[in-house]
């Protein structure tokens, strides 16, 4: 199949995912554990991830603007435009994806060559909706938070770097920091966020709902999943940047 | 009573299944017999709904399934019990919650209504002792029974067991194909069996349909496949020492 038949079966998935649910409580019951898997789950790596990267943007700001001519608060200001603009939003969907992304295609991709989605159809449910609705529910609305948590851990990991290593005072750091705060930088971040979200979760689903074959399809589907959600993340944060900021 | 007419499928350019026409009669073990990628599982999942066929019609007590709406075929799938050959048991969920899944989507029990429900089906298959494991924690022959737990969960019209057999040593086969013989004498099911399991063909094929190279290449009743003159029946029957040691017996 071509990239544009891809496509048409990816909206033709989509469409199969948000028709009426059959039994709502039983979707919102699904939603609830899968904002546990897939969020709650994941603040263990965002967590140690956005700590390390903000104290890393810390250290390489200040090395490389180590100029008598830029005050010292500018590391801070430089860690929090990084973080709240890019390195949480982009790199925390990016490290979802290989870990969220992978995960929804092996577990749908297991269930299709195991028959189970066949189990689902022939009982009248609406497989699409019932396994993809509550993954793109939870993701989107878990991403956000997690990138909430992810920027306030990069910023504090910023923080404990430059400050532990001297490299910068503590006022100097929480000057930057303040310094020209535009609110609307979060509200950009975090739309980014949900639609990354979309995106991790049906391309993902999309790759394992539609795996032929065994065990080996199911893990070409995950590493699928994980490449393609990558590349559409990368080109959709590019739209967004033009459309939100410029 | 399931009746198919005329139905064809192809994928891509293979014709898979020319021209079928069958009717499976109800309260009877109906067996859809064939080599190895003769068409039979495509056959059943055509009938089911899963493979949409070029041509041909599905009709169900003379409803024609594939000029039904959405709504109407969900419907009928609710009167529909599947036995998959892998089971297809939900890995995340105990047996009972798999026996309650079509239950909590569909019907308006109570949750000790469902439950009730749900070990009465597993009573009713010997496997009540078993209600909180895992399938993986289950033989292939219990992964079975669960499996025939949760076709019935919902009262069904039609049964649909695709190579029930398969994987299952001969004692736990014969078990499976009596315990599917009785719930279709039980609940007055029209069972449709796919298998190429000659014993269990011998023993419960009540209404027996050999599909060859895609085309319905004979039907008849038990006692007739012993005694039949088609050529390619035969050659598939008779394949194996066994059922030839039969052959020569009844010839003496």
């Amino acid at each position: 199949m071509g990239i544009i038949g891809h496509i048409g079966q990816y909206f033709h998935l989509l469409k199969e995912t948000f028709s009426r649910p059959e039994r709502f409580r039983v979707y919102w019951s699904r939603t609830l554990e899968e904002m546990d898997l897939l969020g709650i789950k994941s603040i263990g790596i965002v967590a140690l991830l956005s700590f390390f990267m903000g104290a890393v943007i810390t250290i390489q700001t200040k090395t490389n603007i180590d100029s008598p001519l830029i005050q010292a608060w500018v590391v801070g200001f430089a860690t929090r435009q990084s973080t709240i603009l890019e390195f949480s939003p982009t790199i925390i969907a990016l490290i979802l994806a290989g870990k969220v992304g992978s995960n929804i295609a092996a577990e749908i991709g297991s269930m299709r060559v195991k028959e189970q989605i066949d189990a689902l159809d022939i009982m009248g449910v609406n497989s699409a909706g019932f396994l993809i609705l509550p993954k793109i529910v939870a993701s989107m609305f878990m991403n956000p938070f997690l990138v909430m948590v992810s920027m306030f851990l990069s910023i504090f990991g910023g923080y404990v770097a430059g400050t532990g290593t001297g490299i910068i005072s503590a006022t100097d750091y929480l000057q930057g920091i303040q310094t020209g705060f535009i609110p609307y930088h979060i509200t950009y971040a975090l739309i980014k966020t949900v639609v990354f979200a979309f995106i991790i979760a049906t391309v993902s689903a999309y790759q394992g709902y539609y795996t032929i074959g065994g065990t080996r399809e199911v893990g070409i589907s995950s590493t699928k999943a994980v490449v393609y959600s990558n590349v559409v993340i990368l080109i959709a944060n590019y739209a967004l940047t033009q459309f939100l900021l410029v | 009573m399931i009746e198919v007419k005329g139905l064809s499928k192809r994928f891509g350019t293979v014709q898979i299944l020319t021209d079928i026409s069958a009717v499976f009669e109800t309260g009877k073990v109906n067996q859809i017999i064939g080599k190895s990628g003769s068409g039979k599982s495509v056959l059943a999942k055509c009938m089911v709904g899963l493979h949409v066929p070029e041509q041909g019609k599905v009709l169900y007590e003379n409803r024609s399934f594939y000029d039904m709406d959405r709504d109407q075929k969900t419907e009928i799938r609710q009167e529909i019990g599947m036995l998959f050959q892998g089971s297809a048991l939900f890995d995340s969920l105990t047996v009972l919650q798999n026996v309650m899944f079509p239950l909590q989507m569909f019907s308006h029990k109570s949750k000790s209504e469902m439950e009730d429900r749900a070990h009465s089906c597993l009573k009713r298959v010997n496997i009540l002792d078993k209600d909180r494991l895992f399938p993986a924690e289950l033989s292939g022959g219990m992964q079975k029974r669960v499996g025939i737990a949760r076709a019935i969960a919902m009262n069904p019209k039609y049964l649909f067991c695709d190579e029930p057999n398969s994987g299952l040593d001969p004692q736990t086969s014969i078990l499976i194909d009596e315990l599917i013989k009785e719930i279709t004498e039980e609940f007055k099911t029209t069972t449709i069996v796919i298998t190429h399991d000659m014993n269990s063909v011998v023993e419960t094929g009540e209404n027996i349909i050999f599909i060859h190279k895609g085309q319905k290449w004979w039907q008849g009743t038990g006692d007739e496949l012993l005694n039949n003159d088609n050529k390619e029946l035969n050659e598939f029957i008779f394949a194996g020492g066994l059922m030839r040691r039969i052959k020569r017996s009844l010839k003496n």
